[in-house]
């Protein structure tokens, strides 16, 4: 009864997902030696070094780590504000 | 005749690493070879109480490595499984009795005579850990699905392959198909694929483990229990056989669970 209550409700979301989700950000972290706190330090930095050189939105500004296998890589993703006509 | 030495080792503490040890290692003899278990668990031993061997025990490691004793003199014979000995862990000591270069040593004497060599673990990837790594040629991580136990193990696994022991292999205790299979419980391609890490054994939740650590009697010689066929599927695979594995498949319906409890075991 309960399942059918979360679906109608929309929590449907299993609880095997949510902690396969949870462990693969902390295995990232884990493995890396990069903690959350690390990672916004990087992002501030990464924005203001960009910014000396072209126009970005800062708002829109993600760096996560991706892992495959045993290989991790940070991937930055960093929106352009739309170019100004001259 | 030079026998492995194999550690069984998890990080987190109470996933099944006695359990398996003294599972294998049963299973192993009732295979035909000359095992000795080791408990590495110093001032925690426990090994001895899952074989029922607890009221034979009169040296122990440490008498070994401080010459108390002879090597032979510790060495605890199971009655039920004549090709089965234990080395008991000291009780009243601490890790630091015993240096990973003593274990080396120990694992080197006890090649000649065995075909395995079984070391225990203590949780944590301190000292005992170390000293129960040092002498392997084979390292077992246990673990359970749970993020807790998974998280440890990932450690675990970079840990070994620091000292040079990897790959290690993994084995998944206490899998509750059930549970797995209503989404509620992680599964173990999702364990495989946060791990990447190579699979020795699955071996599902099961009331008869607890029943036979009650009675001291390894369940692998119990030869209805599910739990009992997958440790002698593990040992089968460290014997370097090729066996399938049970399927906990997530998406079985009625059907499928139907013909398993006809057929029970899996393959």
């Amino acid at each position: 009864m309960a399942g059918i209550l979360d679906r109608i409700f929309g929590r449907d979301r299993k609880s095997a997902h949510l902690a396969k989700e949870r462990l693969k950000l902390v295995l990232v972290h884990d493995r890396t030696d990069i903690s959350p706190g690390v990672m916004e330090l990087m992002k501030d930095d990464l924005i203001a070094a960009i910014s000396k050189h072209i126009d970005i939105d800062a708002g829109d500004v993600r760096i996560e780590m991706a892992t495959e296998g045993h290989e991790q890589r940070l991937i930055a993703d960093i929106a352009l504000r739309p170019p100004r006509r001259r | 005749m030079t026998g492995k030495a194999i550690t069984v080792t998890s990080g987190k503490g109470g996933v099944g690493k006695t359990t398996v040890t003294a599972n294998l290692g049963a299973a192993l003899a009732n295979f035909g070879h000359k095992v000795v278990c080791i408990d590495a668990d110093i001032g925690l031993r426990n090994l001895d109480v899952v074989l029922g061997l607890e009221n034979r025990i009169v040296y122990d490691l440490v008498d070994i490595v401080e010459g108390r004793c002879r090597l032979r003199q510790a060495m605890i014979r199971d009655k039920r499984l004549p090709e089965l000995f234990l080395i008991p862990a000291a009780q009243t000591r601490d890790k630091s009795a015993i240096s990973p270069s003593d274990m080396v040593t120990l694992a080197d004497d006890l090649r000649a005579e065995f075909d395995y060599i079984l070391f225990d673990s203590p949780a944590g990837i301190e000292r005992g850990f170390r000293n129960a790594v040092a002498p392997a040629d084979m390292v077992l991580v246990v673990t359970n699905p749970e993020v807790s136990a998974v998280r440890d193990a990932d450690r675990i696994i970079g840990l070994v392959e620091a000292e040079e022991k990897g790959p290690a292999r993994l084995v998944i205790n206490r899998i509750k198909p059930e549970m797995v299979r209503r989404g509620d419980m992680l599964g173990v391609d999702d364990i495989l694929e946060l791990l990447a890490v190579q699979l020795v054994g699955l071996v599902p939740d099961d009331e008869n483990v607890l029943l036979s650590t009650n009675r001291g009697l390894p369940v692998v010689l119990d030869g209805k229990s599910k739990a009992g066929l997958a440790f002698r599927n593990i040992a089968r695979r460290v014997m370097g056989e090729e066996v399938p594995f049970m399927h906990f498949d997530e998406t079985g319906g009625f059907l499928n669970r139907i013909t398993r409890l006809i057929r029970p075991g899996g393959n």
